[in-house]
């Protein structure tokens, strides 16, 4: 056992900074330390920087475009992204559907999507949840009925984030309403030009315009176009959720934030001296540093174990990730709120978009609320953390 | 990165394990505890045997030549038997001193004896007023020709009650807390002016008090350069402290699986109550938390050896804070599921409970860790 890295990880890990200082665009880097949203066109611009280096899908088998990293160095890779700061690759791409259609995809769709997806042309959103259907995924009730070589589908679509840039969305449809709710599923891509499809807005408590409904109206999907077989879609989006618990600690994400708020308080001035020397404010800081560091060292751990098995398995203990990750990464936004204090006040929805700049000198204040507020969705989206203790108290505890 | 054991590691992990198992049970300990020295001279010498307590020395002199990682599997395995030998008090904190201060011939003299099973080591530094102060020592030592004469009063010497050899600290210049001017003596437990009154501790280890009035030490009994000695007792209570965090680790482990073997076994309104999802979820808190600590433990392993005095006490600090909330929360809600019965001697899980407080105010709390490390430039750096 051995938990300091190695000459070849800190080499590699030089490698990653250097080459995220000098590839990242500067504009991209500004939006996303001062917490804005990034645009359409500024994460295609950066995924496709990161695709042509050959860095936007590492965690992809090698003969699909993956780096071959083993587990630390993606880690240092992840972490190194977060603390640039840049932009993810698009999520829904990378570590969902990319990875969905590598284990269950036929040949001729993974030659034809995962190029596309790696680079972003294809731009996926994700067609699971709907109403009614929160964290029991599975009682969804859009319906496809085979009609010939295509799918007819009917039904509602909700939370569907990036909807409104996406080209492409894959989805999960009822194709055996008799079946047991598990086993009447079915795994679909749909493009997005298709008639039949209207895409909402739903705007979220930070005011932006990310996530979406979404109505199918007689929208005809090609078979061609189904992953694996008809009404066996649910075993292939348990693997996919595995794998988005897993990716959903974001430790470098909230440490990112924990490295603001320490720079931040230094020119914060709290009764006569910078907050950052404040006492109280320092043990918080630190309080929320140990468990980052605990998370950190946990995920690397359950990483080292899950290779050891070797299975493509997700493994449950993931849900410890997403539990503790997503409660970090919302105190990590508190901690942001405690050092913008009252100037978090003023709402201005344009400049978190990046479309203004403001003449204030104080405009790292701008995004902290409405970063906090659109936080708490972290503990909420893929199974909420009720559900995650539900899967450990089962699987683990075997209660 | 790799946190895989040797496969030496892995035998010591099985051997270990194995031989608590064997010889471990509650009603076992009851029993050893029922002794006058209130733990098992019998399974110390099972210990000897099996090179537990040679473990951490040197091949040179006589020990295995073990790491940190094997005194993390031990401090484990102690933690889940809730293990009452004087292991910390003699391999790792006295031991500890003399692997890192000890001239040859103290070494030759002590080390192959500690090895044997046969000798007791205890550290005497704490004082009444010095809370969690290190350099607060207020006990003296005065040349006196060639040696030393000590006086002070030192308080909760773990397993200072059956040591044969103490290594007292003493001020040998400079005021109550000056950085300076500390030392160490190996002092004969029986010298002439030491008294001692032994006690068990809320978890039924033993401590003692132990008062020095004039006692007389040779210069070949000093440890370490006099004067200077408080960088090696912050780096062997930094080695402590990443021990007692492993043996947290294991208790916490084991308290827990005991209150979710309870939660499967007990019945209420005609169910068992882990069925209940209010009991489910919190058995998952303390899974996470037990989880958050192991890593630390980790963490702390791998830091007590950092040569960067500074980058070693945050780490250990952290390592701490995780370790007492860990043990907070699992061990007061160990007792809160079984209910009734957690809050008597009969139930095991309130043992658990009570060893995991005391080592939650052990060489710090929660507070004092919290307070160092936030002095510090913490662990995310800008």
């Amino acid at each position: 056992m051995d938990l300091r890295l190695t000459p070849e990880e800190i080499e590699f890990r030089n490698e990653v900074r250097a080459f995220f200082r000098s590839a990242l665009p500067s504009d991209i880097r500004r939006k996303t330390e001062l917490g804005q949203r990034i645009s359409r066109e500024e994460l295609v611009r950066w995924q496709q920087i990161l695709n042509k280096k050959g860095w936007a899908t590492p965690a992809w088998a090698p003969e699909w475009g993956g780096t071959g990293w083993d587990a630390v160095k993606q880690y240092i890779y992840k972490e190194e992204l977060h603390m640039a700061p840049a932009p993810e690759p698009l999520s829904f791409n990378v570590n969902m559907i990319g990875p969905t259609l590598i284990a269950f995809g036929s040949e001729e769709q993974k030659k034809h999507f995962l190029p596309r997806i790696a680079n972003l042309d294809y731009w996926f959103c994700q067609g699971f949840s709907e109403p009614g259907s929160g964290s029991d995924l599975a009682s969804l009730r859009t319906t496809a009925v085979r009609d010939g070589d295509h799918y007819v589908i009917n039904g509602q679509k909700l939370w569907t984030s990036t909807a409104h840039h996406a080209n492409w969305c894959f989805c999960l449809v009822r194709t055996d309403p008799k079946a047991k709710k598990q086993e009447g599923i079915t795994y679909l891509l749909m493009d997005m030009k298709t008639p039949g499809i209207t895409v909402r807005p739903i705007i979220t408590l930070d005011g932006n315009h990310e996530t979406n409904e979404m109505f199918l109206d007689n929208v005809r999907v090609p078979v061609a176009n189904r992953i694996g077989e008809e009404n066996k879609g649910w075993d292939y989006a348990k693997y996919l959720l595995g794998h988005e618990r897993s990716g959903i600690a974001r430790v470098g994400v909230s440490k990112y934030r924990v490295r603001r708020a320490k720079e931040l308080a230094a020119k914060v001035d709290s009764g006569g001296r910078p907050l950052s020397e404040d006492p109280q404010f320092r043990q918080k800081v630190a309080a929320l540093e140990v468990e980052l560091k605990a998370l950190e060292m946990t995920q690397m751990r359950l990483i080292a174990e899950i290779a050891r098995k070797q299975t493509n398995k997700a493994d449950p203990k993931a849900s410890i990730l997403k539990l503790k990750g997503s409660e970090l990464q919302q105190l990590a936004t508190e901690l942001l709120m405690d050092v913008a204090g009252y100037n978090a006040m003023e709402f201005d929805g344009e400049f978190l978009r990046g479309m203004t700049e403001t003449a204030a000198g104080d405009d790292w204040a701008l995004t902290i609320a409405p970063n906090y507020y659109f936080a708490r969705h972290v503990s909420i989206v893929g199974g909420s953390n009720e559900i995650q203790r539900n899967i450990l108290a089962k699987t683990i505890l075997g209660l | 990165m790799n946190f895989d054991l040797t496969d030496e590691q892995s035998m010591l992990k099985d051997s270990v394990e194995r031989l608590l198992a064997e010889r471990y049970d509650f009603d076992k300990r009851k029993n050893y505890l029922a002794t006058a020295d209130g733990w098992s001279r019998d399974m110390w010498q099972a210990y000897a045997e099996m090179g537990l307590l040679g473990l951490p020395f040197a091949e040179a002199d006589g020990g295995l030549g073990g790491g940190p990682v094997d005194t993390m599997i031990i401090m484990e395995a102690i933690g889940r038997g809730l293990v009452l030998e004087p292991y910390l008090a003699t391999v790792v904190l006295g031991g500890g001193l003399l692997r890192a201060a000890g001239s040859a011939k103290q070494r030759s003299e002590l080390i192959p004896a500690i090895l044997g099973g046969e000798l007791l080591l205890a550290f005497a530094h704490a004082e009444a007023h010095s809370r969690y102060d290190l350099a607060d020592v207020q006990t003296t030592a005065k040349r006196d020709g060639t040696g030393w004469i000590l006086n002070g009063k030192k308080r909760f010497v773990l397993h200072g009650d059956v040591a044969q050899k103490l290594v007292v600290s003493a001020r040998v210049a400079g005021n109550r807390r000056d950085r300076n001017g500390l030392a160490l003596f190996l002092v004969d437990a029986d010298a002439q002016g030491v008294s001692r009154r032994g006690y068990f501790t809320q978890d039924r280890l033993r401590a003692a008090d132990i008062e020095l009035s004039n006692v007389r030490v040779e210069a070949e009994n000093v440890l370490g350069e006099p004067g200077s000695s408080l960088p090696l007792i912050e780096r062997v209570t930094d080695e402590a402290i990443a021990a007692l965090c492993a043996e947290a680790v294991g208790a916490m482990a084991r308290a827990h699986e005991i209150t979710v073997e309870y939660l499967k076994s007990r019945k209420q309104f005609g169910v068992t109550i882990g069925s209940f999802q209010a009991l489910q979820h919190r058995a998952v808190d303390m899974l996470v938390l037990v989880e958050q600590a192991r890593s630390m433990a980790y963490f702390a392993t791998m830091m007590a050896s950092e040569t960067d005095a500074e980058e070693r006490s945050k780490s250990i600090s952290a390592a701490k804070i995780q370790i007492g909330k860990s043990a907070k929360f699992v061990g007061q809600q160990a007792v809160q599921l079984h209910g009734g019965i957690g809050v008597t001697e009969e139930c095991h899980a309130g043992h658990y409970f009570r060893r995991l407080s005391m080592i939650e105010v052990l060489f710090g709390d929660t507070d004092h860790h919290l307070a160092n490390l936030a002095r510090s430039t913490g662990l995310v750096s800008a």
